[in-house]
């Protein structure tokens, strides 16, 4: 036991305790200050910084505008698609969870692995897409085993659907992810990366209208980005309505009736330019692409030599051959160089001069031959020598006048403008003058020029209203949310030709003989129920080598060295609706490649004809 | 010869006050581990059982009178630096520190031990040694010594936060004693000169913590994370705080060592300034009245055996405090009564037993 005396008796040390308890209360005094200054003078920073912590803007993606047909049947369509993704700060450890869900789901794990390395660019917090659109049972296997999955989750997004796949794929175009240029570019502001954006043709064109307001989500996250409850909801608006001047039945029938070929079909309103079918095949599935696409699927695409992914109706240039012959007639006949009674003697050939001779196509040749019969059974040599008189620059003219050699407009900035040839055109291009010869083969639509399967529809079109080339057209009308007329279709005309009275009706009259009479080179493709005109054509797609050399039978020849197919028409004969206008790629003759498209598409267009009364009683209804 | 007046003597208020911390702390454990699932039993529920172990060390301290340690003393003090020894010999590594030893079947942390033992071997030392101008230079050589050479085992293992305490709990009771102002001084500045030395001596992540002090925004995600999401759950309580179980900094977890560490933190957002107030001015009771204890002891031993308590207390308050808060870097120095750990408890409860032994017993001799 000590013997020092007490604490509160020894001299100065009560003040010191006194000091230290003052110190002490000061501390705490300072410690209360920083409270102080946190909590009330900071308190709005520091809970913008919390909030910021736990609560993420999510864009809830809006469905896609839908695209219908001219009557308003569906054509394209959103549906709820399911995607497998991860959450990157939730996965553990990652090789045993792509083990887990390939042996789940059946995927490769080295796809899950592609996948992961590629979504790394998205932000952090946003869940990483690994599986798209697996279908309902793969869904429920994730989330039956959700235990074994750490960082996975089933996201509903809208898909594009197609309820009838293929169809009008290339009038419609697809979607692609954005990317990181597109991003960085102005139109594409408030565009996020993993969004679809429309790549190709109306989807593309129409992007704005289309592509709808996306949504917000505020989501209440904790430190690891699981989604603890959604705070508020915008909910996203979906983009406005397309209405498409097509008529599906006529561009199913256009299609089935292509099948494989490779080939264009255009069906156009003669009276309006409405395009009514829009036909490029062989195709693809816009559905690929709308999940994403895989390497396999587009090597298949790219490696096909029929070129399913080229537009053929619109940057598909062909000779027109015999097709053009009508072009030729109206010159003819319009400069007086040519009657409808203008009349010579066909023997299968036509001499120019004594080095070059024209061969027709029928080899013992079609005898007398006026107007009329040349065009019904398309004699070339008739053409030959009304060409010839004709000249050049009055048949180019007359072709311009019609719509050919340049572009109509179509707003798919990828048409091609096909080509008429005239003098000048040769001085500037090849510096040569033009030749007699050049004339003799422009005359049957061969040499230099070449037609789209578009130019072709216009050109029928305005031959069946008698000189008018209405713009194609192909959206009828933009209807957005609420229902109420956004943009609506206007006719628009791209020249109008008034053609000698005489003139157009022998040729409208020669067309329908091409079909409905014996011996017109499409007889075997008339339909009953609607009478239809129409222009065979054979465009060769290399020199027929001499005349001497063997003729091999069509299916001899090799693919690619066929003759393309074509055939131009529009029906009903008389009070004209519908023109069509069809290219087979290599379909050899266009009376039995490409008419027998035609007759399948009138009979599809004028289903509710029966045979026994005319097209003119029935009301075919927009 | 058990005493009535021991009873009579006790100081219940004092001891009530302490178990109402306690209270606070495990409910607020409570709130801050709910979103955990994992557990089979849950934080809180533990923390309860130490709490009755604390009761209980209360007791037990309190049955013996703390003069007998008077005479224990050096022998403590002897056995404890073995301890510390044998723990840099044989110890338990765990994130990259050694701090455990096994004796007996139980995880023993000298250097907790330490804090006590320090506390009882200077207040044995100053007790005897009183120096009317206070202590000289030279006549602070043995009871430095006695100070720095614990301070120095616990630092190598490394375990500065420990090593500073032992230090801050010595300081104080040596200025308690008394020190001759050119002393104070000389200390002062070879004091600052060894920080200045000991940077180098110091360990990468502890150098990190300085920094990161310094400036937390240098790597928000990194070292500076603890303390910046400490201080935005801090300020988003505001004045009357968000509610209990609605702080989101703590439920959401974006809060590290939410219910060790930055267990004041997760107290702040939830109850405010208000809150926090009433919390520090508890503390602040217990420490000053652990000092009013002292100063009315009835002898040198006991006083400064109350100093020393009241030094331990009241250093780990700030340290701890100032930590969450943003005032001092961050140590892993748990708070006494609020941050879950069996140690800390027994730590606390064992000093908080001291207090009541030596002021039930003032009025005996």
């Amino acid at each position: 036991m000590s013997l020092n005396p007490s604490p509160e008796e020894t001299p100065g040390l009560r003040r010191r305790f006194v000091v230290s308890s003052i110190i002490i209360a000061g501390v705490f005094f300072i410690l209360a200050l920083r409270l102080w200054f946190l909590q009330v003078l900071g308190v709005d920073h520091y809970r913008d910084l919390s909030e910021r912590n736990r609560i993420r803007y999510v864009a809830i993606e809006a469905p896609r505008g839908a695209v219908f047909d001219r009557h308003g049947a569906l054509l394209i369509d959103n549906r709820p698609a399911f995607t497998v993704s991860a959450l990157r700060q939730e996965v553990g450890d990652r090789e045993n969870l792509f083990e887990t869900l390939s042996g789940l789901l059946e995927v490769d794990e080295e796809k899950l692995a592609e996948r992961w390395k590629e979504g790394q660019r998205l932000p952090r917090y946003r869940p990483l897409p690994l599986l798209e659109d697996v279908g309902r049972e793969a869904m429920e296997k994730v989330q039956e085993n959700s235990v074994d999955l750490p960082g996975i989750l089933v996201e509903v997004k809208p898909f594009r659907a197609y309820p009838h796949g293929e169809l009008a794929a290339h009038l419609t175009g697809y979607l692609g992810e954005v990317t990181e240029e597109e991003l960085g570019k102005s139109s594409f502001k408030g565009y996020r990366s993993g969004e679809m954006v429309g790549k190709t043709a109306l989807e593309r064109l129409f992007e704005d209208r289309l592509r709808g307001t996306a949504g917000q989500k505020r989501i209440e996250v904790n430190v690891r980005g699981r989604e603890l409850r959604q705070v508020t909801t915008r909910s996203p608006l979906p983009g406005q309505s397309l209405y498409l001047t097509i008529d599906t039945n006529l561009q199913k029938a256009a299609e089935e009736a292509l099948g494989d070929q490779a080939g264009a079909a255009v069906a156009l309103d003669v009276n309006n330019g409405e395009v009514l079918a829009f036909v490029s095949r062989p195709t693809f599935d816009p559905a690929w692409f709308a999940r994403g696409i895989n390497n396999d699927e587009w090597r298949e695409l790219m490696d096909n030599p029929r070129r399913p992914m080229t537009n053929k109706a619109l940057r598909g240039q062909y000779p027109p051959g015999s097709t053009f012959k009508m072009i030729v007639a109206l010159a003819a006949l319009e400069a007086g160089t040519a009657t409808p009674a203008t009349t010579f003697t066909c023997n299968g050939s036509f001499q120019l001069n004594k080095n070059f001779e024209y061969r027709c196509w029928k080899k013992r040749g079609h005898g007398k031959v006026d107007l009329h019969k040349a065009i019904k059974e398309s004699c070339d040599v008739w053409f030959y020598r009304v060409g010839l008189e004709t000249g050049i620059d009055r048949i180019s003219d007359a072709a311009f006048r019609v719509g050919l050699g340049q572009k109509t407009g179509f707003p798919f900035g990828a048409e091609r403008p096909g080509l008429i040839p005239t003098r000048s055109w040769k001085k500037q291009r090849f510096g040569t003058s033009w030749y007699d010869g050049e004339t003799v083969i422009s005359a049957i639509g061969q040499g230099f020029v070449l037609t789209t399967p578009l130019q072709l529809a216009t050109m029928t079109a305005a031959l069946a209203n008698g000189g008018t080339v209405w713009k194609p057209q192909i959206v009828q009308k933009i209807v957005d949310l609420e229902g109420a007329t956004e943009w609506m279709i206007n006719p628009e005309k791209l020249n109008e030709t008034v053609w000698p009275k005489a003139a157009i009706a022998a040729v409208q009259n020669a067309m329908e003989s091409v079909v409905n009479d014996v011996g017109g080179t499409a007889w075997r493709s008339r339909l009953e129920k609607v009478r239809f005109s129409g222009k065979t054509g054979t465009a060769q797609v290399v020199r027929r080598q001499d005349d001497d050399e063997e003729e091999l039978e069509d299916d001899e020849i090799p693919y690619k060295f066929r003759d393309h197919a074509l055939f131009v028409s529009y029906a009903p004969a008389k009070n004209p609706q519908i023109a069509i206008a069809v290219v087979v790629e290599h379909g050899s003759h266009g009376s039995s490649a490409a008419a027998p498209v035609a007759k399948a598409m009138y009979d599809a267009y004028f289903k509710d004809v029966s045979d026994k009364e005319g097209p003119e009683k029935v009301v075919f209804g927009n | 010869m058990f005493d009535r007046r021991l009873i009579t003597n006790f100081n219940w208020t004092y001891v009530l006050l302490i178990l109402l911390i306690a209270a606070i702390g495990i409910a607020n454990m409570y709130s801050a581990t709910s979103s955990w699932t994992t557990a089979a039993q849950p934080v809180y529920v533990k923390q309860l059982y130490w709490l009755g172990l604390g009761v209980v060390i209360i007791v037990v301290v309190c049955l013996v009178d703390y003069r007998h340690l008077e005479y224990l003393s050096f022998s403590l003090y002897g056995g404890n630096l073995l301890l510390l020894i044998l723990v840099l010999a044989v110890g338990k590594t765990s994130m990259g520190a050694t701090r455990w030893i096994s004796l007996a079947g139980f995880n023993v942390q000298p250097s907790e031990i330490m804090k006590i033992v320090i506390i009882i071997a200077l207040a044995r030392f100053f007790s005897e040694k009183a120096h009317l101008r206070g202590f000289s230079l030279k006549q602070l050589i043995a009871p430095g010594l006695l100070l720095a050479v614990p301070a120095l085992l616990i630092m190598k293992q490394p375990d500065l936060g420990t090593a500073l305490l032992v230090l801050c709990i010595g300081g104080t009771m040596a200025l308690f004693a008394g020190i001759q102002r050119n002393a104070v001084i000389f200390l002062g500045i070879t004091g600052f000169a060894a920080a200045g030395g000991g940077w180098f001596l110091l360990h990468n992540y502890q150098k990190q913590r300085i920094m990161t002090f310094l400036n937390p925004e240098r790597d928000p995600l990194g070292a500076g994370y603890h303390i910046i999401q400490s201080k935005i759950a801090v300020g988003s309580g505001g004045f009357d705080g968000l509610g209990f179980m609605k702080g989101t900094q703590s439920q959401l977890s974006f809060l590290p060592e939410r219910h060790t560490d930055f267990a004041f933190s997760v107290f702040a957002e939830e109850w405010g300034l208000i809150g926090c107030l009433l919390l520090l001015s508890f503390y602040c009771l217990i420490v000053i009245w652990g000092l009013h204890i002292a100063l009315r002891s009835n002898d040198r031993f006991g006083m400064y055996l109350a100093i020393g308590v009241s030094a331990m207390l009241f250093w780990h308050i700030v340290v701890n405090l100032g930590m969450v808060i943003g005032l001092l870097p961050v140590v892993g120095v748990p708070l006494p009564l609020f941050s879950y750990g069996g140690t800390s408890m027994v730590t606390t409860m064992t000093g908080v037993g001291l207090l009541m032994n030596v002021n039930m017993r003032r009025f005996m001799f």
